[in-house]
C-alpha cells in the first residue's frame, strides 16, 4: 500500500527536486575556445621567420579544454546550458564538434572573411559582440576562457571580452568553488605564481581558468558520434552586429613586424665529477661562478 | 540488458589506404557506413615510403590526381647497388612519366589520408577519430560489431572490415590471424628532410614537380634482407630504409643506425647534405607474402590492406594491395547486402576474389623470394662487392691489358665462391622471383 501511495508521488517529487535545483541557480555559461596549431610542432622557418603551420594538426586550445571542464560541469551541478563559441576558419567546426561530445549543448561558429587578421583588440570586440547576441535571446551568466592560446600566448582576449561587456572578470582560476544563487556571487580560487586567492565576484563574470580546473571526461562514444554529426551554425559579423571597420585587419591595431626563433642556447661546460673526490669538483665550480663574477668573494 | 549501440550496416576499422578506400566505395554505393580510427585524424598515423601508383588508386578515386596533395610525379626510377665505398646504378627515365595523367607519385600519407577522409565524409561516411577499437562483439560465431575503448563503447553492423594495419588487433581477436612472426615483417624507418626547390631540381635532374625514386640495396642494409630508397616530395625528400625484423634483432641492430649509416654512406650523404630533418617515423612492412597471408574472412568479417599481411616488398607494393583488395571487399559486402546473408560462406567469395586478383598471383610468384634470399646473404655482401669490383677494375685505365682485367676479375670470383655453389645461387634467385 506504502509503497504504491510512494509510487504515485515519486514523480511529483522528482519534479519538486528538479524545479528547486534548476530555479535555484540555472546557469547560461558561454566557453570560448580556439582551434589553433599544434605548437609542440611548430617551426619557425628560419629564413622568412614565419610559422610554418603546414601539416601541423590543428587542435583545441589546452587551456580551452580545461574551460570546456568547467563549463561542462557547472552545468552538471547548478544546471542551465553550456554554448560552446569559436572564431575562426570554417575547419574550425571540428574543434566544436569535438567540444559538443564533452557535454555541451550547442555549439556556435563565428566565422567570416572579414575577421581575417583580427588582434587581440579586434577578437575580444568579435567574441564580445557575439556573446551579447547569445545574452539577447537569453541572459549569460558565465564566460569561460582558457587562460591564453598556446599559439599566440597573449592572455589578453579573455579580459578584452569582460571589459567590453562590463563583466567581472577574474583571472587564473584554478577551482570554482561556488555560486551562490541568492546573492548570484561566484567565489572562486585563483592560482598565481607562488601564492593562491580565492575571491568573489557578482555575476554576470568572465572566467579565465588554469589546467588545474580539469581537463572534459573522455567522451562517450554515443557523444562523440552526436557531436560529429552535430551541424555547427555559423555566424558572420553581420549576425552579431559588427561592421567590417571593427574587426579583421582594420579593426586591429597591433601589427606582428616580425616573428622569431628565440636564439639557442649556446651549451655550458660541463665540470666533471671525481668520484673519489668531490670537494675538486665543488672547487673548480666555485672558482669558476667567482671568476665569471656570479659570486663575489 | 543495457543499452546497444548504434547499429551500422558497415563498420571499417581504421582510416588506412584499406579502411578510407572500403568506407569511401561503401558510402557511394549508399551505405551506412562509419570508419574508426584512433589517431587524431585520417592520415596521423599512416606511414608509407611514399611513393603511390595513380592506376590502382584511380580505381577508389577516379582523377584523384587533379586535385589531392601530391609531392612530385615520378618519371624516373633509379636502383642503386651499394657497398660500403661504392655504388652500381642502373635508371631508366621515359618521357611518358612525365605527361599526364602520369604513372606514379611521391606524396606524404599523412596529408593525403587526411584529404582522402574529407572525401569519405563528403561521399556519407561517418569518421570517427581518437578511438581505438579493443575487440570485435560477438554473437555466437557471427561478428556483430566492434568493442571501443570508450565508455558505452559498443558499435553494431552486418560486415566489420577490419583494416587496422599490420598488427590488427581486430583479426587476431577473432583467431583469423596470429601475431606476427618476426621473419615475416619488416622494420622500416624513415625521416623527411627538408631541402628547397632548386636544390632538389638540381641534384635530380628534374624540373617542375617531376621527381626520382631511388632504390638501394645491399650495403644500404648493413647486408639484412631488405632496402633503402631515397624519394623526392614537393621541398624534401624521404629518406628510409626497413630490414626483416628478425635479423635486426638477431644482430642487435636498431634500425636508426641502419638509417644514419645510410645516410652517411659517399654516394648518399652528397643527395641530403644541407638538410633538416622534419620528420622521423617507423612503421611495420608485412614481409611474408603468401606464407602470412591469413584467411581472409569470416562470419560478418572481412581484413583488407596490411591486416591481411599484403604487400609485395619487390616491387615496393603495399598501398595499392590495400586499396585493390578494399575495393573487393566492398564487391563482397554489396553482394551479400543484395542476399540479406552475411554468414561466413556468403563473404568468403572475398577470398574467391582475391584468389583470381593480380595480389594472389604476384604474392604467389614472389613465395619464396623472402626466404630465398634470407639463406643467401651473398647477394646482400658477396655479390655486390664482385659487381662493382670488376666495374671499378674495368674502369680504372692502368696499363693493364683488358683481356688481363677480365680473367683477373673471373678467376677472383671463383676463388670467393666455387663456380658451382655460384650458379646455384643465381638460379635459385632467379627461380625465386622469375
Amino acid at each position: 500500500m506504502q509503497n504504491q501511495r510512494w509510487g504515485e508521488a515519486r514523480p511529483l517529487a522528482a519534479a519538486l527536486v528538479f524545479l528547486i535545483v534548476v530555479y535555484a541557480v540555472m546557469l547560461n555559461t558561454v566557453v570560448c575556445i580556439k582551434q589553433v596549431p599544434d605548437t609542440t610542432q611548430v617551426r619557425i622557418d628560419p629564413e622568412t621567420n614565419t610559422l610554418v603551420r603546414e601539416g601541423i594538426p590543428a587542435i583545441i586550445n589546452p587551456f580551452d579544454l580545461a574551460a570546456i571542464a568547467a563549463g561542462v560541469r557547472l552545468k552538471e551541478r547548478y544546471g542551465g546550458k553550456c554554448t560552446m563559441l569559436s572564431m575562426g576558419p570554417p575547419m574550425a567546426a571540428e574543434a566544436l564538434q569535438k567540444a559538443l561530445s564533452f557535454g555541451a549543448d550547442r555549439a556556435v561558429l563565428l566565422s567570416d572573411r572579414a575577421l581575417v587578421g583580427s588582434d587581440t583588440l579586434a577578437t575580444s570586440a568579435a567574441l564580445a559582440a557575439a556573446i551579447r547576441t547569445m545574452d539577447g535571446e537569453e541572459k549569460v551568466d558565465v564566460v569561460l576562457c582558457g587562460k591564453q592560446t598556446i599559439d599566440g600566448d597573449t592572455a589578453q582576449v579573455g579580459p578584452g571580452i569582460a571589459t567590453r561587456l562590463g563583466f567581472s572578470q577574474i583571472t587564473y582560476v584554478g577551482e570554482i568553488e561556488s555560486v551562490d544563487a541568492e546573492s548570484r556571487v561566484l567565489r572562486a580560487r585563483r592560482i598565481l605564481e607562488g601564492a593562491e586567492e580565492v575571491v568573489e565576484a557578482p555575476l554576470p563574470a568572465l572566467l579565465t581558468v588554469v589546467k588545474e580546473i580539469g581537463e572534459p571526461r573522455y567522451a562517450s562514444l554515443p557523444a562523440v558520434i552526436e557531436g560529429l554529426r552535430a551541424s555547427v551554425p555559423v555566424w558572420g559579423i553581420g549576425d552579431v552586429g559588427l561592421s567590417v571597420e571593427e574587426v579583421g585587419l582594420a579593426g586591429s591595431p597591433t601589427q606582428v613586424r616580425r616573428v622569431f626563433a628565440p636564439p639557442e642556447r649556446e651549451g655550458g661546460d660541463i665540470i666533471a665529477f671525481d668520484e673519489g673526490n668531490p670537494d675538486r669538483a665543488a672547487n673548480q665550480l666555485l672558482d669558476r661562478l667567482l671568476a665569471d663574477g656570479v659570486l663575489e668573494a | 540488458m543495457g543499452e546497444r549501440g548504434e547499429k551500422f550496416e558497415v563498420i571499417v576499422v581504421g582510416a588506412g589506404p584499406a579502411g578510407l578506400s572500403a568506407a569511401y566505395l561503401l558510402a557511394k554505393a549508399g551505405v551506412k557506413v562509419a570508419v574508426i580510427e584512433r589517431g587524431d585524424f585520417p592520415g596521423s598515423k599512416n606511414v608509407m615510403g611514399g611513393i603511390l601508383y595513380r592506376q590502382p588508386t584511380e580505381e577508389i578515386l577516379p582523377g584523384f590526381w587533379r586535385d589531392a596533395p601530391l609531392e612530385r610525379h615520378i618519371v624516373e626510377s633509379q636502383a642503386w647497388v651499394l657497398t660500403e665505398k661504392a655504388a652500381f646504378k642502373a635508371a631508366h627515365r621515359h618521357a611518358a612519366f612525365g605527361e599526364e595523367p602520369y604513372n606514379a607519385f611521391s606524396v606524404q600519407r599523412a596529408r593525403f589520408d587526411k584529404w582522402m577522409g574529407q572525401k569519405v565524409r563528403e561521399a556519407g561516411a561517418l569518421v570517427v577519430p581518437e578511438t581505438v577499437v579493443e575487440s570485435a562483439i560477438m554473437d555466437g560465431e557471427q561478428v556483430v560489431g566492434v568493442q571501443t575503448g570508450r565508455p558505452d563503447g559498443g558499435l553494431y553492423a552486418d560486415v566489420v572490415i577490419a583494416a587496422d594495419g599490420v598488427n590488427s588487433l581486430l583479426a587476431q581477436s577473432v583467431g583469423l590471424r596470429e601475431e606476427i612472426p618476426a621473419d615475416q615483417v619488416a622494420l622500416a624507418v624513415k625521416e623527411i628532410i627538408a631541402l628547397p626547390r632548386e636544390v632538389i631540381a638540381d641534384r635530380f635532374q628534374v624540373t617542375g614537380d617531376q621527381g626520382v625514386t631511388i632504390e638501394l640495396y645491399a650495403d644500404s642494409t648493413w647486408g639484412m634482407v631488405g632496402s633503402a630508397f631515397i624519394y623526392t616530395n614537393r621541398d624534401s625528400l624521404s629518406v628510409g630504409c626497413g630490414a626483416l625484423l628478425s635479423q635486426l634483432v638477431e644482430r642487435g641492430v636498431e634500425p636508426n643506425d641502419l638509417l644514419e649509416r645510410l645516410k652517411a654512406h659517399p654516394m648518399v650523404a652528397p643527395l641530403l647534405a644541407g638538410g633538416e630533418t622534419r620528420e622521423y617515423l617507423a612503421h611495420l612492412i608485412p614481409e611474408g607474402g603468401l606464407r602470412g597471408m591469413p584467411e581472409l574472412s569470416t562470419h560478418g568479417m572481412l581484413v583488407v590492406g596490411d591486416a591481411a599481411m599484403l604487400g609485395n616488398s619487390m616491387h615496393r607494393e603495399g598501398s595499392n594491395l590495400a586499396m585493390i583488395s578494399a575495393k573487393l571487399a566492398v564487391e563482397t559486402v554489396l553482394r551479400a547486402r543484395e542476399a540479406g546473408d552475411f554468414s561466413g560462406r556468403a563473404l568468403s567469395q572475398y577470398d574467391r576474389l582475391m584468389r583470381e586478383s593480380f595480389i594472389y598471383k604476384d604474392l604467389r610468384k614472389y613465395r619464396n623470394m623472402a626466404r630465398f634470399f634470407e639463406s643467401h646473404p651473398e647477394f646482400f655482401a658477396l655479390y655486390p662487392e664482385l659487381l662493382n669490383e670488376a666495374a671499378r677494375e674495368m674502369l680504372t685505365v692502368d696499363g693493364k691489358p683488358k683481356r688481363r682485367k677480365q680473367r683477373e676479375i673471373f678467376w677472383d670470383a671463383m676463388r670467393r665462391r666455387k663456380p658451382w655453389t655460384m650458379a646455384r645461387d643465381f638460379f635459385g634467385a632467379w627461380r625465386s622471383i622469375a
